[in-house]
């Protein structure tokens, strides 16, 4: 489908690691990181998700987060929460290569 | 006495002989006298064992005192009993015991077959020590118990009645039934299932449950509107399908729209010097250059798909500012394949947003003002299609065939005005969707453009280089001819303000000014190069841009160079690349630029190029120009009537 295409371009976008899709459980879905890589990022970066996204709606309860940006020395996690929870984690390194 | 009792002995004996009295040797000698003495005995109560001088020692005084009188009872015998007066308070707590006893077996006498043979035993004998004669009632037998059975419930009995036992003749008999076992018997039932919930009570979940409520009721009203309840009942059974099939499904496509999240973030990231130039860049240097200004080369947009096919038309979305429309075709006669149709958004220039292939060539495109979601498209093969971009469908939802009058040469232009699909083809008549209002031309028409204000009034750009005014009113007849260039005219556009101005371009190297109501052009730029497309820019009435086939972009300004370009830069990497067409975006300094090779680059205008006059106060900003214009569309007519006078 067009998300299977959207997840392909993602991936063999300059700089990226690997993507995850994780539902509502926490429970990642499709990766292309490793086993243990993956189930610990999708617990540890899901209750980080479900906390920003309560902070954001509890300031104003008709703002809701679009996403979210961890930015530390040696990597870059992205995270979009989708509809129903579905949370898409990209993680990308910040060293690119012009 | 020994002697009153020895003589009474002998007396006895003097009957039968008359004796002497036989003195015992050891016995007292007494006178006479002394043996007739009479001595008394008294008999008292007095204890003879009871000591007589008891003495008892006085705290009061201090010293042993005898008592007077001593205590002269004597026991004999003592025995502790055990009755109790009927009256104490012992003796009436067992009677009352007594009573309740003796009603409970009443009580148990009635149901009980077996006790009831034992109180019958007992009550007969009950019935024995009542009498307390001894006189025996009826024995009872075995035979004889129904009767006695029949004489007690008969006999109405005092219940409280203490049972008096014979106490010579009492015997109780008592038997003990067998105990039937015991058994438990108890059922158990499948706990109820439970699940465990939590939640918190934030404040976004209130206000979200409050919206959900709000929508429920918004669609109960709605639905109350409509009033089909069969409609209502299909409804129902739709949306019940749908919301199971939702709830079941759990795949991945409910990731499309956090996948397009990431997927701009991703080229953010990638793009974030290109856009923080986009947003913040100004060309300090612009200061130095005295009036010059350049194109920030941004963003190239280009897609593998459609790698081969030159730009031929390019649209800027009315309500989304970031997303642009390209179309691919070619302009080779000889050449013709399919098209593509393509919408990029500036947040990824990697991928369009939405793509549509089709089998013609695509020659023009334009996006409605009101629904911007409707695509026209003006195929080379004449047809016009209507792509909807809020359906993901690849194919047009409206179609142009040879019934609906469908053109058979290429479609040049289309544009939609309110809800009218007007094309140009290149035999020269001009037809309106649907009504087929058309226009007979002697040339072909290659380019036109709608009045901005004026809503009837358009221009026509042709192949032999004339212009003519057309209105949709008169079908028949043009309102005005202009010989504007040498060689085919290939765009012609409104000033945005100004609404007698209007600016052509043709292929004989010239970009021409005009007022529509003057027949000679006001400004003529030669431009060394084919020019490919003119555009006024959307902040000034006196800023235009034109392309031309070396890969040049050229931006003038009328109010600060009447004769030269302020830019005049390459944009295109090589220069075998023409640039086909430009677009301003109406709130971006940007421009969009197409070539023959598919690539669209995106550059920003630096800020000489973007002079608002701003230095009047109280005026507004629009007329300004237009006012500029018009002095200086007085000044070269001046300088005409002067040359043709001389």
């Amino acid at each position: 489908a067009e998300v299977e295409e959207t997840l392909k371009r993602i991936q063999s976008h300059k700089g990226v690691i690997g993507t995850m899709v994780v539902n509502a459980e926490g429970i990642p879905i499709r990766t292309t990181l490793d086993n243990s890589t993956t189930v610990q990022y999708a617990g540890l970066l899901h209750q980080l998700t479900v906390k920003a996204k309560s902070t954001v709606r509890d300031i104003d309860p008709q703002n809701d987060l679009t996403f979210l940006r961890i930015r530390s020395k040696k990597h870059e996690i992205m995270v979009a929460p989708g509809n129903l929870a579905f949370n898409f984690i990209c993680k990308a390194s910040l060293y690119l290569t012009a | 006495d020994e002697d009153s009792g020895t003589e009474v002995g002998e007396g006895t004996d003097e009957w039968s002989q008359s004796k002497a009295t036989v003195r015992p040797p050891d016995q007292l000698e007494l006178t006479d006298a002394e043996l007739k003495e009479e001595f008394t005995r008294i008999l008292t109560a007095n204890n003879p064992h009871a000591p007589q001088n008891i003495v008892r020692y006085s705290f009061k005084e201090g010293t042993y005192k005898l008592i007077g009188f001593v205590n002269q009872l004597a026991v004999h015998f003592s025995q502790v009993g055990n009755l109790i007066p009927k009256d104490s308070d012992e003796g009436r707590r067992q009677n009352y015991r007594a009573e309740m006893v003796t009603g409970s077996q009443e009580s148990a006498k009635v149901v009980l077959s077996d006790t009831e043979n034992l109180e019958e035993d007992e009550e007969p004998k009950e019935a024995e020590a009542e009498a307390e004669t001894g006189s025996q009632t009826d024995v009872p037998t075995v035979e004889a118990v129904e009767t006695v059975t029949e004489e007690e419930l008969i006999t109405p009995r005092q219940p409280k009645e203490r049972k008096l036992t014979n106490k010579f003749n009492f015997s109780e008999r008592a038997s003990q039934t067998f105990n039937n076992r015991l058994r438990d018997r108890d059922c158990q039932m499948e706990p109820p299932p439970r699940t465990n919930f939590s939640a918190t009570a934030n404040q976004w979940e209130i206000y979200d449950a409050y919206m959900e409520e709000l929508e429920k009721q918004e669609k109960t009203k709605e639905k109350e509107k409509t009033k089909t309840p069969v409609a209502k009942k299909t409804g129902k059974m739709a949306m019940r399908k749908l919301t199971s099939m939702e709830s079941q499904s759990d795949d991945i496509t409910k990731v499309t729209q956090a996948a397009k999240i990431v997927e701009r973030m991703v080229n953010q990231n990638t793009y974030d010097d290109v856009a923080q130039d986009f947003k913040y860049y100004e060309d300090a240097a612009d200061e130095y250059r005295d009036q010059e200004g350049t194109l920030l080369p941004l963003w190239k947009f280009q897609n593998d798909k459609a790698k081969h096919l030159a730009v031929t038309a390019l649209c800027w979305n009315p309500k989304y500012k970031d997303l642009f429309a390209v179309g691919h075709g070619s302009y080779d006669f000889m050449k013709q394949s399919r098209g593509m149709l393509l919408l990029y958004s500036m947040k990824n220039p990697s991928f369009p947003e939405y793509t549509f292939s089709s089998e013609s060539g695509i020659m023009c495109l334009d996006m409605h003002v009101d629904h911007p979601y409707l695509v026209v498209v003006g195929h080379y093969d004449g047809n016009v299609a209507i792509y909807n971009l809020k359906k993901p469908q690849s194919q047009p939802s409206f179609r142009s065939t040879a019934k609906s009058g469908k053109h058979t040469d290429p479609v040049w232009q289309s544009e939609l005005v309110h809800t009218d699909v007007i094309k140009l083809k290149v035999e020269g008549s001009t037809m309106e969707v649907p009504e087929g209002l058309q226009l007979h031309t002697v040339g072909c028409g290659t380019a036109f453009d709608f009045h901005k204000e004026i809503d009837y009034m358009f221009l026509v750009g042709t192949e032999e280089g004339k212009i003519y005014k057309c209105s949709k009113s008169y079908s028949s007849q043009f309102l005005d001819t202009y010989d504007a260039h040498n060689m085919a005219v290939d765009a012609v556009t409104w000033n945005p303000y100004h609404t007698k101005v209007f600016m052509s371009c043709s292929s004989d190297w010239t970009v021409k000014i005009w007022d529509h109501t003057i027949k000679t052009p006001m400004f003529i730029y030669d431009l060394n190069s084919a020019v490919g497309d003119v555009a006024w820019a959307p902040y000034s009435s006196t800023v235009f841009a034109a392309v031309t086939t070396d890969g040049k972009a050229h931006v003038f300004d009328l109010a600060v160079n009447k004769y030269e370009a302020i830019c005049n830069q390459p944009v295109v990497a090589k220069k075998k690349n023409k640039i086909t067409h430009v677009q301003f975006n109406s709130i971006y300094p940007i421009i969009i630029i197409g070539d023959d090779r598919g690539h669209v680059t995106c550059l920003k205008l630096s800020p000489n190029l973007r002079k608002m006059p701003k230095e009047k106060k109280g005026q507004e900003v629009q007329k300004g120009p237009a006012v500029e214009i018009a002095k200086l569309d007085k000044l070269l007519n001046l300088v005409r009537e002067v040359k043709t006078k001389i």
